[in-house]
């Protein structure tokens, strides 16, 4: 096949930049890499940091897989998957088994990932303290002085306002005993899988940050004492493959009030649903 | 008795401007000092310098740690100087929003300081939130309310609760009643003594207003010009001026 791109797009110079990037946010696990981040063929907020990161990660061997929201058919992953399909001619999947790359946005896939597997997040804002405070010279300092308590104030927040900690989704972590993370905004469901054989980077195209977590590190979401943290999801079971343990989408069916809950990871209802399991609304696998 | 803080030579310089100079003193435990000068006489200056947020060009600030003893501010590591910030030294702002987070609960500002040094447990960190509201004079009921929807006075109180939380042994305060009007300042006044007494602290007091420094402060200080003119106790010194400027200074109060 003759290429009218360099592979995977990015030129090699930007590639060894990023992967530089990339190896040192594993070797410091939750700090925040500045990078060069390139001007992508897509709008800031479509994953620009998670395509570069992706980019400077595949290899013409990787078989890729692309999520939004869990989901392989929405918009976002859809073009992201063809974007590669294009300029590196990298097989592709729908599979979580059979990928070996997989770039997400907002998930981590249900099926536990393996050691050869790489999970790329895309995220738009890096900084868990930013909107306690602004100044960027500030939060840096915090990090580097590991002074975390203003992350609690949120959390305490949170409960004095709503009797609970409200914080669903970007639910700030603790890698490795050492760094505050933002582990992008995935729901808190997926916090506990954050600790995983696979290796996590984290790229994010308009603030400039990569940052990882490497395989079976120590990942802890923040709480308080007499307030632990607990992973939540819709009080329901998948009404199309009856798994009661994946994280759920809402959706409303008609005026009626009549609503359904399916799994947000479309592979993993697939696959459920092929080994024969039916949910509420289902039908039969041919 | 060791001083709790020795200052000795500081000096601060904007280019070839001083900011403050040859400034020297001790302060005890549970003493209060006031520095009063007029505006641009370099009072707020030499306060950021001893608060570690000005670096002095020159001179030492020595202060009596819990753990090691007297130990040099100006040259310690700065994790150590920010986290005598947080726990052993309180900074009473002129404005309260400097001193606190205005998109945060009341109860939040107080509870921070704890969580900056470990404090875990919801429950314990509203209870002394609480606690703290009620010494310093705001319904508990405005616990969850945000700054920014109290008046100025209560601004002010709510911020002195929030640096007292961790029960500091050394508190700088800058023009702690500034833009405040004379009752809410009076009342002011009245807490500050109070709280200063019966928890023992030792305070530093820059203001302009004598009145303050002759209810609060035990030993005054007189700068002018980035210098120290004068000190001495405040009524000696208030009552019986030997400088020109500090007469002058104590000549120009309007008596009502």
């Amino acid at each position: 096949m003759t290429q009218d791109y360099n592979f995977a797009y990015l030129d090699e110079q930007t590639k060894r930049m990023i992967r530089r990037a990339i190896l040192k946010g594993l070797a410091v696990p939750g700090y925040q890499v500045p990078f060069a981040s390139r001007e992508m063929p897509m709008p800031y907020g479509w994953g620009t940091g998670g395509v570069q990161v992706s980019a400077a990660t595949l290899t013409p061997e990787d078989t890729f897989k692309v999520i939004d929201q869990g989901s392989d058919d929405t918009t976002n992953a859809v073009s992201i998957r063809k974007f590669f399909e294009k300029t590196a001619g990298v097989a592709v999947t729908e599979e979580t088994e059979k990928a070996s790359v997989i770039q997400t946005r907002h998930r981590i896939p249900e099926a536990a990932l393996r050691e050869d597997q790489i999970l790329v997040y895309q995220v738009p804002i890096p900084e868990p303290l930013r909107f306690l405070e602004p100044r960027e010279t500030e939060t840096r300092k915090m990090h580097s002085l590991q002074e975390y308590g203003l992350m609690h104030v949120k959390l305490y927040e949170d409960i004095s306002q709503h009797g609970a900690i409200a914080t669903a989704y970007a639910y700030p972590v603790r890698v490795s005993d050492r760094y505050v993370m933002d582990p992008s905004p995935i729901p808190k469901f997926d916090n506990p899988k954050l600790e995983m054989a696979a290796i996590q980077l984290f790229g994010a195209g308009r603030e400039q940050r990569i940052y990882a977590v490497p395989p079976y590190t120590k990942v802890v979401s923040l709480d308080f004492e007499d307030y632990p943290f607990e992973p939540t999801k819709a009080d329901h079971a998948c009404d199309l493959c009856g798994a009661e343990d994946s994280y759920l989408d809402e959706v409303i069916l008609d005026d009626a009030g009549n609503r359904m809950f399916v799994c947000s990871d479309t592979d993993y209802c697939r696959s459920r649903r092929e080994a024969g399991h039916v949910g509420r609304l289902g039908e039969e696998a041919a | 008795m060791t001083p709790l803080l020795q200052v000795r030579g500081i000096e601060k310089r904007y280019g070839a401007r001083i900011g403050c100079a040859d400034v020297e003193f001790d302060l005890y435990p549970g003493e209060v000092m006031g520095i009063v000068g007029e505006s641009g006489s370099g009072k707020s200056t030499l306060l950021n310098c001893l608060a570690g947020h000005l670096k002095p060009d020159a001179g030492q600030v020595i202060f009596d740690t819990r753990a090691d003893g007297p130990v040099d501010t100006v040259t310690m590591s700065e994790p150590a100087r920010r986290m005598l910030g947080r726990t052993d030294w309180a900074f009473v702002h002129q404005h309260a929003r400097d001193g606190l987070r205005m998109n945060v609960s009341a109860g939040g500002n107080i509870g921070e300081r704890l969580m900056a040094v470990g404090a875990r447990h919801y429950g314990d960190i509203r209870a002394r939130a609480v606690d703290w509201l009620d010494r310093v004079e705001i319904a508990e009921n405005r616990v969850d309310d945000r700054p920014s929807a109290f008046s100025g006075g209560m601004q002010q109180r709510l911020q002195i609760a929030r640096n007292l939380v961790t029960e500091p042994r050394l508190v700088f305060m800058d023009e702690p009643t500034g833009g405040l009007d004379v009752s809410v300042q009076a009342r002011l006044l009245d807490l500050l003594r109070g709280l200063v007494r019966q928890m023992g602290l030792s305070a530093l007091i820059v203001t302009h207003d004598l009145a303050v420094v002759r209810l609060l402060a035990d030993r005054l200080m007189v700068m002018k010009d980035g210098h120290v003119v004068e000190s001495g106790l405040t009524d000696q010194v208030l009552d019986d001026p030997q400088h020109a400027y500090t007469q002058l200074l104590v000549s120009s109060v309007l008596q009502v």
